[in-house]
């Protein structure tokens, strides 16, 4: 009776739940609620609750929100990077009789947490920070198309961040890999609460991340500035236009092979089992229609950062503007024809093979223009080795290599070969780490300055770039190595010993990564401490060509007080060429959206509810259900959504901060 | 921008401007009278059996299926070339031809994995034996 009184309020939810007899996750338990509470009373002792929940939590403004969704990035890299230490630790002991520090069952966790938040929860938040924060400027905008959208994407995000991070400490995360694969996230094979984690934590950012792309779209095709034509848009904006159509195209996919998961999980269909003609391979099959094209989401934002810094740092216009528009369309097309190349070896013959082949292999070209372009905006130009222009010269060395093995795993009979083993792993991680994260770093660098008001350190940026980059190659061309010998991948214990050296040196560079990780992170708290020696009072620190740098640095909160009429590609370096002055009066009302507590309590709600099933707490899901339902309904009669900030404010706000900067440029 | 009688009407609930894409009382008849066409002659060719073949049954009614998901696009959604400065056309493009991908994409990876991988049903009959 007890018991069974206690599953209907906890679900299966017990004291079992928490893993106090593993010795790692209790430290790491000890060591985040020693930190959370530390900063909490931090934030309490200051009195910060009023100030972060007015400016910061229920802000719609397009900057703060992307500087959140970096922050939130960052946070998650950090956890990535502990679990990649880990599994880099284990590798490096696990050998004939020693069985390393993880148990298997713990090791198939690590590995799923780290490929899951290095996806969803580092590269996506940090792609979608950098468009958020700069392409409204880049076009001229005052905010995104849908503020209170955006504010809702970032919330929703974090909700599916927290729930991954709960999985922790309560229960327990999938060990079905990254794509959370069936048959082994079948409930069969996984009955715990693992898969359920991760299929809650995705969906529910999987939400936040569709209506960004939605909005970001609808931007950039909505709101540039007059005179702003498709091809006169900044390379940047271009790719951050494709990356969202794309985002739209197959997050839907996605959705959908979680969501028919998840009916074989809770209500007993089978899609995805063997039985009744279901078939584990669809959900490979929809996943990957997502998963391929996720990979230009990503990748496209970084070679548009390229792109902006490598015109800026040459002091050229970018070589082959119009190429690169076209090789950045082409790119999204054919992203979305390639996905079979990761299950050649699925057995669906040699035609099918064939087409995804060819097709692959085809996306090469494309992106080889691109190098090109890169290369011959940089010839005669007079480049400016700065931190920004270091990252693309490091990103166009290693990337190279990596796209190279790529086009050799595009080879369906090589694949036979490679498919599943470490070469793999480390060609994937060649063209994250040397395309997505240094640009993530690069981009930054870059846009710190225009978000801040303030240059970061260029000692401890240097440290960083350095670490990065050795640790790069230090970790994985060892792995290249023995996956090209045949080791294969998630495995946590190997009885070979002549493969340890390898995995030593591979461990090695995973240390000197973290040399750049913890080079980072004392490059922001060193240059908050130089900022007044940092200061950008021009809004231009760079000699930037974009309309961006043509405000204040940071930008005032409605960041133009006239909308700039472009004449130009490259607008700013074109009214700056024709000794644009910054009107000084005239001013007139600006029309901009108020803050909203909704997107973060909605966020919060659908956190709970997923939280509730996971643990089969049904009256918590069925309550949060409703209230979801009843704060989106309650939000729709806020009709008290905008405003229009006096001309004599902006007047004031002008004379502060923009007309200076302009005056000392 | 069609106009319609009640324009008078609407210009204050579309003072904002967003007046793009609205159909006629014209074209929501046209849609009706298309999509009631497109909805009784599948139930016919399903419940009559006027062809004997399930298999061309089905096939016909995947074909009004398609048929009618392009009237309500025309005819409720407004979808043409015109609203929007050509945006939703080609957005609603690029729809289709992803959709067609995927669906067809999948069809033919599907297809050919089962041939190629799964025994045949009178081997299977055999095992189980």
């Amino acid at each position: 009776m007890d018991q069974s009184l206690s599953k209907i309020i906890f679900g299966r939810l017990s004291w079992e739940s928490i893993p106090l007899h593993e010795p790692i996750l209790l430290g790491t338990f000890i060591v985040v609620a020693l930190g959370g509470i530390a900063v909490l009373a931090a934030v309490t002792k200051f009195k910060l609750w009023g100030y972060l929940w007015r400016e910061w939590l229920t802000s719609v403004d397009h900057k703060k929100i992307g500087i959140m969704y970096l922050i939130l990035g960052i946070i998650m890299l950090v956890r990535g990077f502990a679990d990649a230490v880990m599994m880099r630790a284990q590798q490096a002991i696990a050998f004939g009789a020693n069985q390393g520090y993880l148990p298997p069952h713990h090791y198939d966790q690590v590995f799923t947490a780290h490929g899951t938040i290095m996806i969803f929860f580092v590269a996506i938040p940090l792609v979608v920070g950098l468009v958020n924060l700069v392409m409204p400027l880049q076009i001229g905008a005052r905010d995104v198309a849908f503020p209170f959208l955006n504010s809702l994407s970032l919330w929703l995000t974090v909700a599916g961040a927290v729930l991954v991070m709960i999985s922790l400490f309560i229960g327990e995360f999938s060990t079905a890999g990254w794509l959370n694969y069936v048959p082994v996230a079948n409930l069969q094979n996984s009955p715990g609460t693992g898969p359920d984690y991760y299929l809650w934590a995705l969906q529910i950012a999987g939400v936040g991340t569709t209506l960004s792309a939605i909005n970001m779209v609808t931007t950039i095709i909505k709101m540039r500035a007059p005179g702003m034509t498709m091809m006169k848009m900044p390379v940047f904006t271009w790719t951050a236009l494709c990356s969202n159509v794309l985002a739209i195209a197959i997050f839907p996919a996605l959705t959908g092979a979680f969501a028919l998961l998840m009916l074989d999980r809770y209500v007993g269909t089978n899609f995805f089992t063997n039985d009744l003609g279901g078939n584990p391979m669809m959900y490979w099959n929809l996943v990957w229609i997502w998963g391929h094209p996720e990979v230009y989401v990503l990748v496209l934002p970084a070679f548009g950062i390229y792109s902006e810094i490598t015109s800026t740092f040459t002091g050229k216009r970018l070589f082959g503007y119009s190429s690169m528009v076209y090789a950045t369309v082409v790119i999204t097309i054919l992203s979305y024809i390639v996905w079979l190349h990761h299950f050649f070896t699925m057995g669906s013959g040699a035609s099918v093979n064939s087409f995804f082949g060819i097709a692959t292999m085809v996306i090469s070209i494309p992106t080889g223009a691109k190098i090109f372009n890169w290369l011959f905006t940089m010839y005669r130009g007079s480049i400016r080795f700065e931190l920004p222009m270091m990252w693309v010269v490091a990103f166009m060395l290693t990337f190279t290599v990596g796209g190279m093995t790529g086009v050799l795993l595009a080879v369906p009979p090589a694949d036979f070969v490679l498919h599943n083993s470490l070469f793999l792993v480390a060609h994937f991680h060649n063209v994250i780490i040397g395309g997505v994260v240094f640009a993530m770093f690069a981009g930054m660098t870059y846009w710190f300055p225009k978000a801040f008001g303030f240059k970061l350190d260029e000692f401890w940026g240097k440290v960083a770039f350095w670490g990065w980059v050795i640790g790069y190659w230090v970790a994985w061309t060892p792995i290249y190595i023995v996956g090209l010998m045949g080791t294969t991948r998630r495995v946590s214990h190997f009885n070979d010993p002549t493969l340890q050296p390898w995995f030593v040196v591979a461990a090695i560079g995973a240390l000197i990564i973290g040399v750049g990780i913890i080079g980072f992170v004392i490059q922001v708290a060193v240059s908050i401490k130089n900022r007044e020696k940092l200061r950008d009072t021009t809004g231009d620190p760079w000699d930037g060509r974009t309309l961006e740098w043509s405000t204040s640095s940071p930008p005032p909160f409605y960041n133009f007080a006239f909308t700039p009429v472009v004449s130009d590609l490259d607008a700013w370096y074109d009214m700056k060429d024709r000794g644009y002055q910054k009107p000084s009066g005239g001013f007139r009302p600006i029309h901009m959206p108020h803050n909203t507590g909704a997107g973060v309590i909605i966020s919060a709600i659908a956190m709970v509810m997923g939280f509730a099933m996971i643990w089969y707490i049904w009256w918590l899901a069925a309550l949060s259900f409703v209230s979801l339902i009843a704060a989106i309904i309650i939000h729709t009669f806020n009709y008290n959504r905008d405003y229009y900030v006096p001309a004599d404010e902006v007047e004031q706000v002008e004379n502060a901060r923009v007309r200076p900067a302009v005056a000392g440029a | 921008m069609s106009i319609h009688s009640e324009a008078n009407l609407d210009a204050e609930l579309h003072a904002h401007g967003d007046t793009h894409g609205h159909g006629s009382y014209r074209s929501y008849t046209i849609g009706f009278i298309l999509s009631v066409i497109l909805t009784a002659v599948p139930f016919w060719l399903v419940m009559a059996h006027p062809i004997a073949n399930a298999g061309v049954t089905a096939a016909f009614v995947i074909v009004f299926a398609a048929l009618q998901i392009l009237v309500h696009t025309v005819c409720f959604l407004h979808v043409n070339s015109e609203a929007e400065g050509g945006w939703t056309l080609m957005a609603y493009m690029f729809t289709a031809i992803l959709l067609i991908i995927t669906i067809a994409g999948s069809l033919w990876i599907m297809y050919h994995l089962n041939s190629n991988m799964m025994p045949s049903v009178p081997a299977q009959a055999a095992n189980s034996l």
